[in-house]
């Protein structure tokens, strides 16, 4: 017989009774519990904050002074008789897993994750962050950015070999190479990810604060410019410049002139929403998981009970059912479509700017 | 495949049009003859019959990737495009190859037609091992016959003609009939586009060949273009050749060496579906090209599109269908006379050789004059009730051009559409559907209704809207909104963007793709034509709905009532 939930929603966002806390709330609460760093998931006002140690550089470069408790990954601690431990999700530095354990249940709420579908290999890691760990439970909360079989990323190396090229040729025609990604998480990758020998890195404003979090926790990201420190401007027609896609048509990037520009997003995958994007280039990288990689991800943690979270929630719960799994969902504030669809300028990761497919506003509980 | 497929990505991508053209230079300057044949048929609009049904090519892409008839489904409408869902939902390919587009498309494409489902669905599957995500796409679209790229004609004749160091219009005018679907291209035909030496004219198939049409375009709105600046913008009326505008088949017809070609405006040879016209043409000396429109003509005046649209989807012509739907053509131009080209005499002198030929023979387009613009306006106003969809403008000193290519200013070259104002009639948004391509995921296809009679106020409109969204059956008699029309254009993309996120805020239930919305929205629709239709719920079909704006200011219970659409039959 199974005990009470460990994980119900309540209108502040996901809440765990015999612990008293939140995991990623999207209103004020005394204790939250954030999954990782993203401005849907890690809000203000919250009394206090706990977090994955690798956090908190990028969580107080973001929130600024919080109260906040970190946890190195694995280490266990006692809350009300509840043991949460944290385990990389290899979403953006610092992202985590919340692992609960009480009255003999586990549960687990992924928070965003990214992990490669095929067998291990390290080349498909996000290098930017602890690899994924997969975490044995009872009862899996999993996030489905891209719950579709439609979603299946090429191998990384293919893609930044493909990123290269575009850089390479843009340089030879002495033209900039404007890459838009959000400034936190997408934007690491891809300075990880290129080849900087190429020419000059110049980054936005926004995405700097987060690179130097990035490096203060030892990520070896290459050499990067502000715009401010270019003073020569034939520089720009080598460089590589990743900037937040707000950036796009505004006075800022009217600066690199004749620039060829480029997105990253796992949204890039359809033709629709790369001609909607109206960029010459649409890179499919994405920090989440594609189709692939979820359902790896849920089948290594042995659980039998999977509630899935934004995203296609439809889908996945009927997928999972017809796999023999006990399913449903919540409805969660993260990466809500509507603001999506209208909003470019928030400096967020990709869940935000899902395309309009699958309503998450209309849920249909069964 | 590979080297196309890259050229479709290229154009795909870009908005430029110099980078469009650069690419198909590039394209045509490294692929072999027999590929290019192939690939300029397809990027001019050349569309071989569908060789494998829809379905079929679904089921199997939902087999190979072990999916349940649900998931692909779901995936579908995620992506808004049939082709491109399989490319992706295909598990990765095992081998991938590079075979020409001549090969693909003759050897292995064509020859699927007709042949055992059984052996196209292993033919195809192993043609998907062999492609990658772009290559299977396009091979779903060419197989499914719903290729379609950003580039126009016009664009891709002048990437042939600067590769090549020739003049574009010669080039427009050699692929005259190039995409008709009788003809398969080859190397020959290829070249014989883009060679130095001029047209060998003479050999049978050329014969037929027709002109380049001559494409119209729609004089700015009355908003942007007020009557009264017409002389200052235009000119005088005198300078101009005004034409009623029909509503039929734009069509060329050529008689040479014998006999009679009818061209369409899509470059379809379409001679046999007109035995009238050639009876008509025959009688003219060799060496004549006619521009004209093709209409069903009865009791003295043309027949509603409807009818002429009805006969052509007939594949054979019984007495009954041609006596229910005679139609004839209506000359408006003179290209070619006693084998002489016309197209750079003026405007006017072509007109008073054409009324010199054919008078008599065939119907020639009358001519209106009028002393001042205001007469024409008021003249327009019957345009109506004359069947017709209002004026062509035609200066009395144009050349007749090549495409549709804008002149400077309005008092030029350029042939004008002066059509009537659009029916319209506010309406209630009731269901929305997501759009294709660019639009897929967003919603951008709705339906519209309109009352069942005027409501008595706001209150029993609201009411009605209340047991909607309560999803109360309405009651016999009682009011209620009757859907009447779809349309899903005429908004621009940030109103498209407003009216999908009320949409979901809004949404009542889902019907596969399909969203059931509390009504709030109230549209102004035009369209141009309205008949009765048994077939129609509301027993009405209207033609070319579209939308002209969004009326906030219009509350739901003041929305048009089905007795405004019939006043208007």
């Amino acid at each position: 017989m199974k005990g009470a939930d460990l994980i119900v929603q309540r209108p502040e966002g996901l809440y765990c009774p015999p612990g008293d806390f939140y995991i990623d709330p999207w209103r004020p609460v005394a204790r939250a519990v954030v999954t990782h760093a993203h401005a849907d998931h890690a809000r203000r006002g919250h009394a206090h904050y706990l977090a994955a140690a690798p956090a908190e550089g990028v969580l107080r470069a973001r929130l600024g002074e919080i109260t906040l408790q970190t946890l190195p990954y694995g280490e266990v601690i006692d809350h009300f008789g509840v043991r949460v431990s944290l385990h990389p999700a290899g979403h953006v530095l610092g992202s985590a897993q919340v692992r609960l354990e009480h009255g003999g249940q586990v549960w687990v709420a992924s928070g965003d994750y990214f992990v490669a579908g095929s067998e291990h290999d390290a080349r498909e890691d996000n290098a930017t962050c602890a690899p994924f760990e997969p975490v044995r439970c009872h009862t899996f909360i999993t996030e489905s950015t891209f719950g579709l079989p439609i979603y299946r990323w090429a191998p990384q190396r293919e893609l930044f070999a493909e990123v290269n090229a575009w850089w390479q040729a843009n340089a030879d025609a002495g033209r900039a190479s404007l890459l838009m990604g959000y400034s936190f998480g997408k934007a690491q990758r891809l300075l990880m990810g290129v080849d900087a020998g190429i020419g000059p890195i110049v980054v936005h404003g926004a995405v700097e604060p987060l690179n130097r979090a990035y490096r203060e926790a030892g990520v070896a990201l290459p050499p990067t410019l502000l715009v401010t420190d270019v003073t020569e401007k034939a520089l720009f027609k080598r460089a590589l410049v990743i900037a937040p896609p707000s950036i796009a048509n505004s006075v800022w990037a009217r600066r690199f002139g004749d620039a060829s520009d480029a997105f990253a997003s796992g949204w890039m995958q359809l033709r629709g929403a790369r001609r909607r994007r109206s960029v010459d280039r649409g890179f499919v990288l994405s920090d989440h998981a594609d189709w692939p990689g979820l359902q790896r991800a849920i089948q290594a943690t042995g659980a039998s009970r999977v509630i899935v979270t934004h995203g296609f929630e439809d889908v996945m719960v009927r997928w999972l059912r017809e796999q023999g799994l006990e399913a449903g969902s919540f409805d969660t504030e993260y990466g809500r479509e509507d603001d999506a669809v209208t909003s470019d300028t928030a400096v967020n990761d990709e869940s935000i700017a899902a395309p309009a497919a699958v309503p998450i506003n209309v849920p249909t509980h069964e | 495949m590979k080297r196309f497929a890259q050229l479709f990505n290229a154009l795909d991508a870009s908005t430029a049009t110099g980078a469009k053209v650069d690419a198909l230079k590039r394209y045509f300057s490294a692929a072999a003859p027999a590929d290019a044949a192939w690939a300029v048929y397809f990027l001019a609009g050349g569309k071989p019959r569908q060789v494998v049904p829809t379905a079929l090519l679904r089921a199997l892409a939902t087999a190979r990737a072990g999916i349940a008839e649900w998931l692909f489904e779901a995936s579908y409408q995620a992506v808004g495009d049939l082709a491109e869902t399989i490319a992706h939902i295909l598990p990765p390919p095992q081998a991938v190859g590079d075979v020409g587009l001549a090969e693909w498309v003759e050897q292995r494409l064509l020859p699927l037609r007709g042949m055992a489902p059984a052996q196209q669905a292993v033919n195809i599957d192993a043609y998907w091992d062999e492609l990658d995500a772009s290559g299977r796409f396009l091979l779903v679209k060419l197989i499914g016959g719903g290729f379609r790229v950003g580039v126009s004609k016009l664009l891709v004749q002048r990437a042939l003609a600067e590769g090549a160091g020739i003049d574009a219009k010669l080039v427009a005018q050699r692929m005259m009939g190039y995409t008709d679907a009788k003809r398969a291209p080859d190397a020959r035909a290829y070249l014989k586009l883009v060679t130095q030496e001029p047209s060998a004219a003479g050999t049978a198939e050329d014969m037929g060949q027709p002109y380049p049409f001559f494409l119209a375009h729609a004089l700015p709105q009355p908003a942007e273009l007020p009557l009264a600046e017409f002389d200052a913008r235009l000119g005088a009326p005198g300078d101009w050749l005004i034409e009623w505008k029909y509503d039929g088949i734009r069509a060329q017809v050529v008689k040479r060496a014998g006999q009679v070609w009818v061209w369409s405006r899509g470059e379809e040879l379409v001679t046999e579906r007109f035995p009238e016209i050639v009876a008509l043409v025959q009688g003219l000396p060799d060496g004549t090209v006619l521009d004209g429109e093709i209409v069903v003509w009865k009791d003295g005046r043309p027949a509603a599109f409807n009818l002429l649209q009805q006969r052509i989807a007939r594949t054979t012509l019984t007495k009954r269908v041609l006596a229910d739907a005679p139609v004839t053509l209506i000359a408006y131009d003179l290209l070619e006379w006693q084998g002489a080209d016309l197209r750079d005499v003026p405007q006017a002198e072509r007109r008073a050789v054409l009324v010199a030929a054919v008078q008599g023979r065939i119907e020639v387009s009358p001519v209106e004059a009028r002393a001042t613009w205001a007469e024409l306006a008021l003249l327009r106003e019957e345009s109506r009730e004359r069947g017709v969809e209002g004026f062509m403008l035609k200066h009395v000193d144009a050349r007749y051009g090549s495409g549709r290519k804008k002149q400077q200013g309005l008092g030029a070259g350029t042939w004008w559409k002066w059509k009537v104002e659009p029916f319209s009639v506010d309406a209630v948004l009731i269901y929305a559907q997501a759009g294709h391509g660019r639009r897929a995921s967003v919603y951008t296809d709705y339906t519209f209704a309109v009352w069942s009679r005027a409501p008595a106020d706001a209150a029993e409109a609201q009411a009605v809207v209340d047991a909607i969204a309560k999803r109360e059956p309405a009651q016999a008699g009682a009011l209620q909104l009757v859907a009447f029309a779809k349309a899903y254009s005429g908004l621009t993309d940030a109103e498209f963007k407003r009216v999908d996120a009320v949409i979901r805020k809004t949404t009542l239930e889902k019907f596969g793709p399909v969203r059931s919305v509390k009504p709030t929205l109230v549209f102004e629709l035009g369209f141009e034509g309205i008949n009765r239709s048994p077939r129609h719920k509301s027993g009405i079909a209207v033609r070319f709905p579209r939308m002209l704006r969004i009326r906030d200011d219009k509350p739901l219970h003041e929305a048009d009532t089905l007795q405004v659409l019939e006043a208007l039959l």
